[in-house]
């Protein structure tokens, strides 16, 4: 899932205040997920920008929406009855929601109330962990299925540094060393040897290569 | 003629080594490096130049090794994968060959975090394994990442790091192979303080045969005072200081300190002297280069061979 975090409502404050007609729109996938913009969200985001004009004097007119998937097409048009009766919208979708909803309407002004942070997992209430930079390359089968380049903070492929130490990383106590993880996995399954081989330099062209990567299916193609 | 590396000249006859560890300066004076070149000259056989060590800014050791290599010392380039991509890493170490700098050492670098730029991004387009082969491919094979051949291979002498006492120890030996077959020529070790969990460590590498093909220097950091032995047990990743050193220098007066922090470094030493499997020293007195030649001579290590 992708994970998110809203902005700290001054900093939204301030990116709303040339506004007075405000479009909220939400997003029922991965950032509902992660508890950041969803329709729950949505709503107490609008309540605290109403319950802050109203104590600053100012009239704010805001509605609230809540798109099942806000980077799909489909969905993102069901904005388009609402679209011209609002100054701006404010979307709590990760930033490929933002700019989807900014490109089926490019006259709009859209901002982002939330700040998107990674590829990651639902560890328990409340804890989310990255597990994925999407490099476009996946070596999990050769790392026991931890990704050293999302969970060592030098992402070294042929670790650990000399600052693994009682299998935390020297960055960050709170953090286990990836490396011990990979290498205590492989101990346990019995496939140490596949630390012997030196892992090649990675293709980062597969993650940052020229511009947004795609991926195009014919076989998907109407 | 061209120059050749001093370090692989002494290592190569025999004899035991000594390297000393130079940090550059916060600034653009020359004078800062060439007046620790000029405390380290004649007492050490080669001079590490740090790569912004810690993640803080400073003049460039590509530079500075140039400086002390002007001076008449050898100097050990090192070189670290935190801030420069493979085609920056691959560019500067024709260009450390090009300037006669004759001795380079591959690390991945203190994290960014730790230093002065914490909001810089962390290169890490390759890791200090990788950068350990792709030097050594470069001088043997004269090519560079992809096989593209060059019009001159470098001459550089290829050294990487090891620290015995970080965990996990049972990967540790391996590890230390693993850079070996990359390509290392010479290994200089963390600080050792430790000696026990050292030797444990030596053992797992003369059993494996590793003391053979590569020449393994052992680290050695003098202690200014307890609270610096304190410090570095606490805050300092990979470091094993154990009780017996902290309380050895909490005997003293803090005026005192710094005299038993040379004699434990001296013993430390002499103690690596016999030590089968290795082949030199390598001293980090960390903004302290005077230290260096009192170590060197009170070891039984001076005068430094001729080669």
């Amino acid at each position: 899932m992708i994970t998110a975090e809203r902005k700290p409502l001054a900093e939204i404050k301030e990116l709303i205040a040339p506004y007075r007609k405000i479009l909220i729109v939400g997003c029922g996938s991965c950032v509902a997920e992660c508890a950041a913009g969803g329709e729950k969200e949505v709503g107490l985001l609008a309540s605290a920008l109403r319950m802050d004009a109203r104590r600053a004097g100012r009239d704010l007119e805001i509605k609230e929406l809540t798109l099942d998937r806000q980077c799909v097409y489909e969905f993102i048009d069901q904005l388009t009855e609402f679209i011209d009766q609002y100054e701006a919208v404010l979307s709590l979708g990760c930033g490929a929601g933002v700019q989807a909803v900014a490109e089926v309407f490019p006259k709009a002004i859209v901002l982002p109330a939330l700040n998107t942070t990674f590829v990651g997992e639902t560890k328990e209430a409340g804890l989310w962990i990255e597990r994925c930079r999407g490099c476009g390359d996946c070596k999990l089968g050769f790392f026991a299925a931890v990704c050293p380049i999302t969970n060592c903070a030098k992402g070294l492929f042929n670790g650990p540094c000399g600052g693994s130490q009682e299998g935390r990383c020297e960055v960050d106590p709170d953090t286990p060393c990836a490396w011990q993880l990979i290498i205590t996995r492989l101990e346990e399954s019995g496939r140490l040897d596949c630390l012997e081989k030196i892992y090649p330099p990675a293709d980062w062209s597969r993650q940052q290569g020229r511009g947004p990567r795609r991926i195009i299916r014919e076989d998907q193609k109407l | 003629m061209r120059g050749e590396s001093r370090l692989k000249k002494v290592l190569q006859q025999g004899s035991f080594a000594v390297t000393a560890e130079c940090g550059p300066p916060k600034g653009a004076e020359p004078e800062a490096i060439r007046k620790k070149g000029k405390i380290l000259k004649g007492f050490v056989d080669s001079v590490n130049v740090t790569d912004n060590q810690t993640g803080v800014v400073r003049l460039s050791s590509l530079a500075a090794c140039m400086l002390l290599l002007q001076d008449g010392l050898d100097p050990i380039l090192q070189m670290t994968t935190r801030d420069r991509n493979r085609i920056a890493l691959q560019s500067d170490i024709l260009g450390a060959s090009a300037l006669g700098i004759r001795n380079i050492l591959g690390l991945s670098g203190d994290h960014q975090s730790f230093g002065n730029q914490p909001q810089a991004k962390g290169v890490f387009d390759i890791d200090s394994m990788q950068l350990i082969q792709v030097v050594r491919q470069m001088r043997d094979a004269g090519v560079i990442l992809g096989g593209e051949q060059l019009t001159e291979p470098p001459d550089l002498f290829i050294g990487a790091v090891e620290n015995p006492f970080a965990d996990p120890l049972s990967y540790r030996v391996l590890r230390l192979e693993k850079k070996v077959v990359a390509g290392a020529e010479f290994i200089q070790t963390q600080s050792i303080y430790n000696l026990a969990r050292f030797r444990e460590w030596m053992g797992q590498v003369v059993d494996r045969g590793i003391h053979e093909r590569v020449h393994i220097l052992g680290g050695i950091t003098p202690l200014k005072s307890a609270r610096m032995a304190e410090y570095m047990r606490d805050r300092v990743a990979g470091m094993d200081i154990p009780d017996e050193i902290i309380t050895r220098m909490k005997s003293v007066p803090g005026a005192k300190q710094r005299e038993h922090g040379m004699a434990i470094a001296v013993e430390a030493m002499q103690a690596l002297k016999e030590i089968k499997g290795v082949y030199g020293v390598h001293i980090m007195a960390i903004e302290w280069e005077e230290a260096v030649p009192q170590l060197v001579e009170e070891a039984g290590l001076s005068p430094r061979p001729d080669v």
